[in-house]
C-alpha cells in the first residue's frame, strides 16, 4: 500500500486529504503516485496466459497480498454479523435481482476477486486464483464476463452470445505492467453494474461517478477534490473498510486522525465529526438524523437512474412469435425481457427514510418465509428509541420472485448458462429450480409460485454539495420527506389537533367578542349622539 | 366636564411597552409559522427570527426587571378586589350607557383592579409558560447533558409552549381592543405615546 493511501492515513482529516486529493487530478495519478512503475519490472515483461500466471508474478513481490485478500469479503463473499452471528454474504443471501448465486458461479463470478469458482467445489485456499488485475488495472481494458468463472477472456469471443458483437482477448501482459492503486473505475467495474446493469442494483453508484462533477459528488467532484473510492474507504492489508454490512449508522464524536486501527474512516463523521455544522441548532439534528438524510437529498441524480422493481414473475413470456422478447423504456433502460421480467427504474430518485442502527437482517438461502406480505431480503433494523439510531435514507427495491409453496423458502434456480436446465435458455422454471435448488442442497416440493419481496439498502453515495442539501421545510412541514417516520416530534409536522382546534377558538371568540363589544358601544354612542 | 392630565407612563415604561408588544406580535407571527399553521418567512427564517427575538426579549425584560424593583413600580400589579365587581359592571353595562368609567387612574395607581389583575396573569403564568418552555425547546440538544432527557418530551414541552400563545393571542385581542375604552377611543394610546393620559 503506498501513494495516496499512505499519505492519506498519515493526515489530519478532510483539509490535508483535500491538499492531497487535489494533486490527484485524474484517475492516472493514483499510478503516478506509486513509488514503483510496474512496467519496469522483468517479472511483469513476459507473455501470461491466463489470469493466475499474472497472479503468481505479483506474489513474488507481494508475498502476502493474496492471503490478504482471502480474509476478505471480495473473496470470500461471506461475512457474519457480529451482533447477530447471522451469516450472510453474496454467497449465502437471496437478494431481489439476481436472487442467488449458487448454481449460476460461472456468470456471478464475473465480480469475484478470483479465477475458476464455478461450482460449490471452488477452493478458497489456492493463492494464485486471487484476482489481482480486476482492482489494479490501470489500463481500463480487463473485462470479465459472465460465463467464465471470473477469468478474463483470453480469446477473441462474440458476446453477448449470437450478437454479432465480440470482445478482444485480455492483453494481459500490458494489464499487469499498468498496476496502480484502484481507481473509481477499478471499484465501479463491479460496483457500478450490480444487478446486472449499470446503476441497477445501488442507485447511489454508477457509472456516472467514473467522471463526476460537483453536482453529482461534492467528494469525487473530478474538478474538485476528486477522491477515489478508497479516499473513504481507506484500505489496510487489502481488508476495504465501511462495508454495507456492518454500518456505523449513527457516530458521533469528533474527527478521528486518519490511520487509527480501532476507526472507521467510512463515515462522514471520522472526517466531519458529528457537530460539522457551526451551527447548534443543525448540529443537535445528528442526534436523530444521519447526515445521508439531509446531504444526499435524491439517488440517482443523472439519466442512467436505477431499477426499483424486478418482476421476475413476468419472465419466460415469450413475444407474439415465440420467440425471446426485449423492450427498453423510454431512456433506454431495460424494460422487459422474455429471459428475466420486468423492471421498473428511476432517475432522481427521493429516498424512503428508515430508522437504523447500522444492522441489517438478511434473507439467506434455506429461511423460511411468510408469503402473505412481502418477505423482507434485507430489512433494516432499529428504532426511535434506541440510542444507536438514526433515520437514514434507503432505497427500498421491490420485485416478485419464486418460492417453494409447500416448504415455504424462496427457491433458488439455475438461471445462467447454456445447458439443458438453464432459465435463460430454457425458459422452464420447474427445470430451473430443480438444478437450483439441488446444487444449494435444498429439498424442492416440484410446486411454487410468486411472492412480493423487498430489499432496503441504506443510500450513502452521490453526497451533494451543501447548496443542494434539504432545506428545513422539505421535513419541517405537514407532508415533508419525514412525514411518515415515527417516535419524534418534529416542530412544524407535528402538533396537538384538538390544541390547534381549542386555541384558533379562543383567538377568535376573542376577537368576535371584542368586535360585537366595539360595534354595540358605536351604535349606543350614534344613538345617544 | 373637565379634562385632566396626567403622566402615567415614564419614558423607560413606554419604550419597554412598545418594544415588547412589536417582539411578541413578531414572535407569535414566527412561532406560529414554525408549529406549522402557515407558510410566511420560510421555516429555516422563521425559527432564526423567532430565536433572535426571544434573546432580544430576554434581553429587554433584564431591563425592565431591574427598573420594576428599583423605581417601585412592581407595586402596580400587585392585584386588589376593590372595585374589581365595578369594573365588570362598567365594561359589561355601563360602558353601552356611556356610563363614567368607574376607576381614575392615578400616578400611583395606574392600572385599573382588572388590568392588574390581567397583567399579573400574563406576568406571572403566560410569561413564565412560555420562558420555560422556550427555554427547554431552544436548548433540545442539551437535554441530555443536563440530565433532563428522561423527564421531557419535546412534544409536550411544545404544546404548553403553543398553548402559551394561544393565550398570548387572545390576550393581545382583548388588550387592543381594551385600549379603545379611555376618554376617547384613542386617548389610552396616546398615553402610552407621550405618557400622560387624558382623564375625566
Amino acid at each position: 500500500m503506498c501513494g495516496a493511501t499512505l499519505v492519506l492515513t498519515t493526515s489530519l482529516g478532510l483539509a490535508v486529504a483535500k491538499a492531497v486529493e487535489s494533486d490527484a487530478q485524474n484517475a492516472a495519478a493514483a499510478g503516478r503516485m506509486s513509488t514503483a512503475d510496474h512496467s519496469k519490472f522483468p517479472e511483469l515483461d513476459r507473455v501470461f496466459k491466463t489470469g493466475p500466471e499474472v497472479t503468481q508474478a505479483c506474489l513474488i513481490c507481494h508475498t502476502e497480498a493474496a492471503r490478504q485478500v482471502q480474509h476478505t469479503k471480495h473473496w470470500t463473499w461471506q461475512s457474519k454479523d457480529p451482533k447477530t452471528g447471522q451469516v450472510r454474504g453474496k454467497k449465502n443471501i437471496i437478494n431481489n435481482y439476481c436472487t442467488a448465486v449458487v448454481s449460476n458461479e460461472k456468470d456471478c463470478m464475473a465480480c469475484h476477486a478470483g479465477y475458476g469458482w464455478k461450482d460449490q467445489s471452488f477452493d478458497f485456499s489456492v493463492q494464485k486464483n486471487v484476482d489481482c488485475l480486476i482492482c489494479h488495472d490501470g489500463t481500463g481494458t480487463y473485462r470479465k464476463l459472465p460465463g467464465y468463472s471470473g477469468h478474463p477472456v483470453y480469446k477473441r469471443v462474440e458476446f453477448p452470445h449470437g450478437s454479432g458483437k465480440f470482445v478482444e482477448a485480455v492483453d494481459l501482459r500490458k494489464v499487469a505492467q499498468s498496476i496502480q492503486l484502484p481507481t473509481r473505475s477499478n471499484c465501479g467495474s463491479c460496483h457500478f453494474f450490480g444487478g446486472g446493469a449499470n446503476g441497477a442494483k445501488h442507485g447511489d453508484m454508477d457509472s456516472s461517478l467514473q467522471h463526476p462533477g460537483r453536482y453529482l459528488d461534492v467528494h469525487m467532484d473530478e474538478k474538485g477534490l476528486n477522491f477515489s473510492c478508497t479516499t473513504c474507504h481507506a484500505t489496510k492489508r487489502h481488508e476495504i473498510t465501511g462495508s454495507r454490512y456492518n454500518i456505523e449508522a449513527a457516530r458521533t464524536g469528533e474527527a478521528a486522525i486518519r490511520g487509527k486501527s480501532d476507526e472507521n474512516p467510512a463515515a462522514c463523521q471520522a472526517c466531519h465529526s458529528n457537530k460539522p455544522h457551526h451551527q447548534a441548532r443543525l448540529d443537535q439534528h445528528t442526534d436523530h438524523i444521519a447526515c445521508q438524510t439531509c446531504h444526499i437529498p435524491e439517488f440517482a441524480r443523472n439519466d442512467i437512474g436505477t431499477e426499483l422493481s424486478w418482476d421476475w414473475s413476468k419472465a419466460t413470456t415469450m413475444g407474439p412469435d415465440g420467440k425471446r422478447m426485449v423492450r427498453k423504456d423510454s431512456a433506454g433502460r431495460r424494460a422487459f425481457d422474455s429471459q428475466k421480467g420486468e423492471w421498473k427504474w428511476e432517475s432522481y430518485v427521493i429516498p424512503e427514510y428508515r430508522w437504523f442502527n447500522g444492522t441489517s437482517t438478511y434473507k439467506v438461502i434455506g429461511d423460511k418465509i411468510d408469503p402473505s406480505k412481502p418477505v423482507q431480503l434485507s430489512e433494516v433494523g432499529g428504532g426511535p428509541e434506541d440510542p444507536e439510531s438514526r433515520i437514514w435514507p434507503t432505497k427500498v427495491h421491490r420485485g416478485k420472485q419464486p418460492y417453494d409453496t409447500v416448504n415455504m423458502t424462496l427457491t433458488v434456480q439455475h438461471t445462467g448458462g447454456e445447458d439443458s436446465t438453464a432459465l435463460w435458455h430454457n425458459y422452464d422454471w420447474q427445470k430451473a429450480i430443480g438444478t437450483g435448488m439441488k446444487a444449494a442442497g435444498l429439498p424442492y416440493s416440484g410446486k411454487f409460485d410468486f411472492v412480493e419481496t423487498e430489499l432496503t439498502w441504506p443510500i450513502t453515495h452521490m453526497v451533494a454539495p451543501k447548496q443542494d442539501a434539504l432545506s428545513c421545510e422539505q421535513c419541517h412541514s405537514k407532508n415533508g420527506r419525514l412525514k411518515d417516520i415515527e417516535g419524534i416530534y418534529m416542530p412544524a409536522r407535528d402538533g396537538s389537533r384538538w390544541l390547534d382546534i381549542i386555541g384558533w377558538a379562543l383567538a377568535l371568540l376573542t376577537l368576535i367578542g371584542v368586535v360585537v363589544h366595539g360595534a354595540i358601544r358605536v351604535v349606543n354612542s350614534r344613538k345617544a349622539g | 366636564m373637565t379634562v385632566e392630565r396626567i403622566y402615567v407612563f415614564k419614558k423607560f415604561e413606554r419604550f419597554w411597552h412598545w418594544s415588547q408588544a412589536l417582539l411578541i406580535i413578531f414572535m407569535l407571527l414566527t412561532g406560529f409559522e414554525v408549529h406549522g399553521s402557515y407558510h410566511l418567512f420560510g421555516f429555516a427564517d422563521a425559527v432564526a427570527m423567532h430565536t433572535v427575538a426571544a434573546w432580544t426579549l430576554v434581553g429587554l425584560w433584564v431591563f425592565a426587571i431591574f427598573w420594576h424593583f428599583t423605581t417601585g413600580e412592581w407595586k402596580q400589579y400587585l392585584p386588589t378586589t376593590e372595585k374589581v365587581v365595578a369594573m365588570i359592571r362598567f365594561y359589561s353595562v355601563g360602558i353601552f350607557q356611556g356610563a363614567p368609567h368607574p376607576y381614575r387612574p392615578t400616578v400611583l395607581k395606574k392600572h385599573n383592579p382588572l388590568q392588574r389583575l390581567a397583567y399579573l396573569g400574563v406576568l406571572l403564568f403566560i410569561g413564565p409558560l412560555l420562558w420555560i418552555t422556550g427555554w427547554f425547546y431552544l436548548f433540545f440538544g442539551d437535554w441530555k447533558a443536563w440530565g433532563v432527557d428522561g423527564l421531557l418530551s419535546l412534544e409536550w414541552v411544545a404544546f404548553f409552549h403553543t398553548a402559551g400563545a394561544f393565550m398570548m393571542l387572545a390576550f393581545l385581542i382583548a388588550h387592543i381592543y381594551l385600549t379603545t375604552t379611555g376618554h376617547t377611543p384613542l386617548s389610552h394610546i396616546k398615553a402610552m405615546i407621550t405618557g400622560w393620559e387624558e382623564v375625566d
